[in-house]
């Protein structure tokens, strides 16, 4: 999706994002997804404030977490319920799953499953851009959690020898599954960054225009050649680390955690600015929710006709370059 | 043809491929400064984005090469020693091996995973004398290892150009080695093992360091009439399962020789097959010479009693063929 800085866009993009996931616990329910998914709701504006100031040749790194950044940088929802479906019609044609969609010709290099992996990757791909001369950025989104995983820690490091457009973008909603941030991260978040000497920032999360405003700021501070940033977004993440197949309170909690009234709620923020600085009224907004709610409705119909996985492409996309006994079968 | 080390062999054969194709980086711990000869003066011919020192921080640059192979470009990663490979196993396994399935085929992530010096070099102890190809199977990287300079130009080469991690392990105890190599750019390709000594009596399928153990060890049979058959797979995945089959139909026999751990190891592997496809024309148990389950030791002799050798290989076939 284009960069935008029209408030209208944001939150259309940030509702998006919160009406998508809330198809997701009904469809663990009846066992359409198996597994497991990680909801991201709370963060939305974090995703959409920065990839809102992303092109679309920019590429981005994302999370188990990663519904979110999908969305925000241009995912098509039908392809996104496809993949989560475990259908051929899907992002990664149902090899991946939740925690691992990806659309290349979006700039989107895949969530992850390992935390903190995206990271070397996007150092990796921004490489890239500085030997073709491009004026492109890579962005690696992460928790708080990986704040503790040394491959990012290293990979800090390393953009840091090495000059790279690399935005680091440290989604901080205050607990590693259960383990609070602030005891698992002694030092703090933003500090241990500074360590490393990049330039740093912190950013009040729940506010789509300041995630905006940073990233910008980030984005033309990398395209002037001033090397690699550390973003910090604190952020708030309403629902439990995961929610999984077979759990029999999902509906009775997705419509309390949907009915509840969240104080800081980043769409209630930018709804309300909206409606107060640029005269439109809350009606307007509705329609674009309709308009999404429609969006949806239309993309689940889509996923649900489309097609399982032959099994007879078991073995495919393992390989480039095929050989006769390669893969083997295990029979 | 001229004479060449295998440390130059593969000097030449980067050289070669990084000025046919710019995409080509090359990145590792100390590649620049004339420190290795392997990489020795790329960094004078090519660009420092193209060759790159890069901090002590293997699962990050290895990740970082992942990155940039999805991006479009082709690197490859230099670890001077096998156990290097474990800090960065989660990008090799998780991350390089597995993420063109799971993103449907979306990438392709052509990164090769340059491994010196693996295998016992004398002295160097437990974290340095792994030869860690069988986990590397395990976990479907394409692997190869040369056992001559001619064949370690055109195996990397092949390693470079090809659309998917390849790890290519160079033995330690060969790394001095000089031979004759081709001048010109040329690829050995995979699955292709080589007959390397014909003969009719027993086949000794030998891997990398083994390879000229096992030729040392026909020479000497020669003498007593017995004609040692001796197959280098020299890729190990893909493997070239035909060729070892057809030398097995002629010999009847097998010895296995593989400097590697023994249990669930490639010499299990190839028993296996072998057993699969042929137990009823083995005209004797299939023999495994590999180096014992146990971390390599410092001390010389005790070093020496757990590697396979000359002696233990004879014995397996003087065995089969009795």
């Amino acid at each position: 999706m284009a960069e935008t800085n029209n408030p209208v866009e944001w939150y259309r993009r940030m509702q998006l994002i919160r009406k998508f996931e809330a198809y997701l616990a009904p469809l663990l329910h009846s066992n359409e997804i198996i597994g497991a998914v990680h909801e991201y709701f709370g963060e939305e504006a974090v995703a959409v404030g920065v990839c809102a100031a992303l092109k679309k040749d920019d590429v981005i790194t994302s999370t188990h977490r990663g519904h979110g950044h999908i969305l925000a940088k241009g995912g098509h929802p039908k392809y996104m319920f496809a993949e989560l479906l475990g259908r051929e019609t899907g992002y990664n044609r149902g090899r991946g799953g939740s925690m691992h969609i990806a659309d290349f010709s979006l700039g989107i290099f895949g969530a992850n499953g390992i935390v903190g992996a995206g990271a070397p990757m996007a150092c990796g791909a921004s490489h890239s851009f500085k030997l073709r001369n491009e004026n492109r950025v890579a962005v690696s989104f992460f928790g708080d959690g990986a704040m503790n995983q040394g491959v990012l820690l290293e990979s800090f490091n390393l953009a840091k020898v090495l000059n790279l457009p690399v935005i680091f973008v440290c989604e901080n909603n205050g607990y590693a599954v259960t383990s609070p941030s602030d005891v698992m991260t002694p030092g703090g978040i933003e500090s241990r960054a500074k360590g490393f000497g990049l330039s740093t920032h912190s950013e009040d999360g729940m506010d789509v225009r300041k995630v905006y405003k940073t990233a910008m700021n980030a984005v033309s501070n990398i395209k002037s050649g001033k090397g690699p940033i550390f973003l910090e977004f604190i952020t708030e993440r309403y629902s439990i680390h995961n929610i999984s197949a077979g759990d029999k309170n999902l509906l009775i909690r997705n419509k309390r955690l949907l009915g509840n009234t969240w104080k800081n709620d980043p769409i209630n923020r930018i709804a309300e600015e909206i409606i107060s600085d640029m005269k439109l009224s809350r009606e307007d907004l509705e329609s674009i929710d309709i308009e999404i709610e429609r969006k949806l409705e239309n993309s689940i119909k889509f996923a649900r006709e489309s097609p399982f996985p032959n099994p007879e492409s078991s073995l495919d996309f393992m390989y480039t370059d095929t050989y006769l006994n390669l893969p083997l079968k295990g029979w | 043809m001229r004479p060449l080390s295998m440390v130059k062999a593969l000097n030449e054969a980067i050289y070669q491929c990084m000025l046919e194709d710019k995409n080509i980086i090359v990145l590792g711990e100390n590649v620049c400064n004339r420190y290795r000869e392997e990489t020795y003066d790329l960094d004078k011919y090519f660009s420092k984005n193209r060759v790159i020192d890069m901090p002590i921080s293997e699962a990050a640059f290895t990740g970082f090469a992942n990155g940039a192979a999805m991006a479009g470009l082709r690197p490859i990663v230099e670890f001077q020693v096998a156990g290097l490979i474990y800090p960065a196993f989660d990008q090799i396994v998780n991350q390089a091996a597995k993420l063109r399935l799971m993103l449907g085929g979306q990438c392709k992530i052509p990164v090769t995973f340059f491994i010196m010096g693996a295998g016992a070099g004398g002295g160097r102890a437990g974290q340095h004398s792994d030869n860690p190809y069988p986990l590397l199977i395990h976990c479907g990287i394409k692997t190869v290892i040369p056992s001559s300079p001619e064949d370690a130009k055109g195996l990397m080469i092949s390693s470079i150009l090809e659309n998917d991690p390849v790890a290519i392990i160079i033995p330690a105890g060969l790394i001095e080695m000089t031979g004759e190599v081709p001048e010109g750019f040329y690829k050995i390709p995979f699955a292709n093992g080589k007959i390397c000594r014909e003969g009719h009596d027993v086949t000794v399928c030998a891997i990398g360091n083994m390879v000229p153990i096992a030729l040392k060890l026909a020479d000497k049979l020669i003498d007593e009439g017995i004609q040692v058959e001796i197959f280098d797979p020299r890729s190990l995945l893909p493997f070239d399962k035909d060729s070892l089959l057809k030398s097995i139909q002629k010999t009847r026999r097998l010895v296995i020789a593989d400097d590697s751990n023994r249990s669930c190891g490639f010499a299990a592997e190839i028993s296996a097959v072998v057993a699969e496809n042929f137990y009823n024309i083995l005209k004797a148990p299939i023999k495994r010479i590999t180096r014992a389950d146990m971390t390599i030791p410092y001390s010389a002799p005790i070093e020496k009693e757990l590697l396979p050798d000359l002696d233990k290989l004879e014995s397996a076939v003087r065995f089969v063929i009795s």
